[in-house]
């Protein structure tokens, strides 16, 4: 068997080369560094069951704002650090007087990580495509070692989900999940994403979330088409008020003055 | 004071019987004989036997790592955070985490009520327990941060500062954390002029020595103690059966971590697609993921460049975001300073942005 449960300080080869991630070796062999489960394809690594977001280099996560400075953002991103997110890492130049129109405190968005340095401290970026702030929805919370389960394997999970529910998904690194839809929907999900982290552990669990989803949607089954309809509708509003967003700021108050701002922002509300 | 007539104090010539609060003499439940003639002891156990213990993990929800042990009388329920950030900030250690041990008792875990709060005791005891986790947790990889433990003992029975350890020592490594390898810890006594392992109550309030260690799986001692008298060889001896003891301990423990899961092989099985999703991988599905919003989102950025182009805005801020995270990036190394790098970039962003104007 190429794969077992190891518990810290387990031996788990006499070849030195074979030391991956998860791993320490002493005086010529190769012990666990943690409870997890050893994997032994290439060279050994142990993936652990459970722990905290650790941040790296390049990793996405979903962040919120609990601090701004004169020329940072601080967001929490489910770490024991914190993430810094500088002016000039907005797309749009920033006036320092401006910063809390565009992010205040609790604001949640998409985000990269820049670079963390051996102090941990962790720089983010919004200047990529697909980062940004996040408006409606809601967001969730899993533990960090539990993302692969929900991504599954070539993002299978997340494509079976987002196609069951007709949410949009997005899950970040640090275990934080933001879902974007009907709420009726959004409940089914977050119901559904509750299973995958309880039954992680068993096997069959895209087939079984599948299954799960399918029952449910049976009993809506006729209210379906109603759904479609307002689905494209959110869609819409959602996506011109990313497109404002993106533009100065003044616009985003106006647009935000419109009656058709109302549906997103109760949304926002609820959660 | 645990020699064999320490229940009498001289004072002036005269001896004195010790007696506890309540007036009866403390020695009132002493019992004539520890071992019996077929050398087994008052709790029917041989002298190189443990008493007996179970373990249940994950018992906490809010924990990020969980333990309740109970070994013979003794139940300890531990629980580990983080690692979390660390407040004040001046006790952080800029190059590793820092551990808290907390060992308390529990008001209600002994016979007569213990005084809530921290003792002189459990400072000591909390002090050495977390020194004993010193060689095994990787702090290096958790700079200014905290890892905190707590070991509350429930009810005690002589030992729970080991049973404390054995339960914290499973809680780490439930919680995720990076270690070596476990800890165990187990104590050797002596009662009726032998050496006894693990002692239980009687045997600790009534015995002439009580030596708690606690050790790494390749027998480095992390912790010892003796209160009492041992005589050289003794306490060598002492020492070979209190390893002796923590080895047996240490099998329980990585039994109990491998049983966490109802059923091994349906772990295996699911461990076969976590294992698959290496970092790398996890990150090329998350592009994936991305790619699909991004199609959606593109739409709109090019709109967003078009108008700035007619507005004459902006355009070379977006345009150079390369160059622009190459240049501070080299700078940063430079100088390693966050003002000198902001100054720089802003004035490098406003010249530009100029430039394109003209």
């Amino acid at each position: 068997m190429d794969r077992e449960i190891v518990v810290p300080g387990q031996l788990l080869s006499e070849n030195v080369e074979e030391s991956g991630a998860g791993t320490y070796v002493k005086e010529g062999k190769v012990y666990s560094l943690l409870y997890g489960v050893a994997n032994l394809k290439n060279k050994i690594s142990v993936i652990p069951f459970a722990g905290k977001y650790i941040p790296s280099r390049k990793d996405f996560v979903i962040g919120i704002v609990f601090e701004i400075t004169s020329s940072n953002w601080i967001f929490d991103i489910g770490s024991p650090y914190d993430g810094l997110l500088h002016v000039s890492e907005y797309p749009k130049r920033v006036d320092p007087s401006m910063m809390r129109d565009i992010f205040d405190i609790g604001d949640c968005a998409i985000l990269r990580i820049k670079d963390v340095d051996a102090t941990m401290k962790i720089e983010l970026t919004l200047r990529e495509k697909g980062l940004r702030k996040i408006k409606g929805g809601r967001l969730l919370e899993v533990p960090s070692s539990k993302v692969p389960r929900v991504i599954g394997h070539n993002g299978s999970m997340v494509s079976m989900l987002k196609k069951e529910t007709g949410c949009e998904i997005f899950v970040g690194q640090n275990g934080r999940i933001w879902i974007n839809g009907k709420d009726e929907n959004m409940d089914k999900l977050s119901e559904a994403i509750d299973i995958i982290i309880r039954e992680s552990h068993i096997s069959g669990l895209t087939d079984r979330i599948s299954h799960f989803l399918q029952v449910n949607e049976e009993d809506n089954k006729k209210c379906r088409n109603e759904e479609d309809e307002v689905d494209t509708e959110q869609k819409e509003s959602w996506e011109k008020m990313t497109s404002v967003n993106e533009k100065d700021s003044e616009r985003v108050e106006k647009i935000n003055d419109t009656g058709r701002m109302v549906d997103q922002l109760l949304d926002t509300d609820e959660n | 004071m645990k020699t064999e007539n320490s229940n009498y104090v001289s004072i002036n010539g005269q001896k004195f019987e010790i007696k506890n609060i309540i007036g009866e003499s403390i020695m009132a439940n002493k019992p004539e004989k520890f071992i019996d003639e077929n050398g087994l002891r008052l709790d029917g156990r041989a002298v190189d036997e443990i008493r007996p213990m179970t373990i249940e993990i994950g018992v906490l929800s809010r924990a990020d790592g969980s333990c309740y042990l109970e070994w013979g009388k003794n139940k300890i329920l531990a629980a580990v955070y983080g690692p979390r950030e660390l407040h004040p900030r001046r006790m952080q250690k800029p190059d590793e985490a820092i551990v808290r041990y907390r060992y308390n008792m529990a008001a209600f875990s002994v016979e007569e009520r213990a005084r809530p709060g921290p003792s002189r005791r459990s400072i000591e005891i909390s002090k050495v327990s977390r020194d004993a986790f010193a060689p095994v947790i990787m702090t290096k990889y958790y700079p200014s941060a905290v890892i905190d433990v707590f070991a509350e003992v429930l009810q005690a029975d002589a030992g729970t500062r080991t049973a404390a350890i054995n339960a914290a020592s499973i809680a780490l490594a439930d919680a995720g954390i990076p270690m070596k390898g476990l800890i165990s810890a187990c104590a050797v006594g002596k009662v009726d002029g032998q050496l006894v392992l693990d002692l239980n109550k009687e045997e600790d309030n009534y015995g002439n020595a009580d030596l708690p260690i606690a050790m790494t799986q390749d027998g480095e001692i992390s912790l010892l103690q003796m209160d009492g008298n041992l005589t050289k060889e003794e306490f060598k001896r002492a020492l070979e059966m209190a390893k002796e003891g923590c080895k047996k301990i240490l099998e329980i423990q990585k039994e109990a971590l491998k049983k966490k899961f109802a059923s091994r092989e349906e772990v295996v099985e699911s461990l076969v697609e976590i294992a698959e999703e290496k970092p790398d991988d996890v990150q090329k599905e998350i592009e994936l993921i991305k790619e699909e919003l991004e199609t959606e989102e593109f739409d709109d950025l090019e709109e967003d460049v078009e108008q700035d182009i007619e507005e004459g805005i902006d355009v070379i801020v977006i345009k150079t975001d390369e160059s622009d995270i190459e240049i501070s990036e080299d700078e940063f190394t430079e100088f390693n300073e966050d003002d000198d790098l902001e100054t720089d970039e802003l004035e490098e962003s406003d010249t530009l942005e100029v430039g394109e104007k003209i």
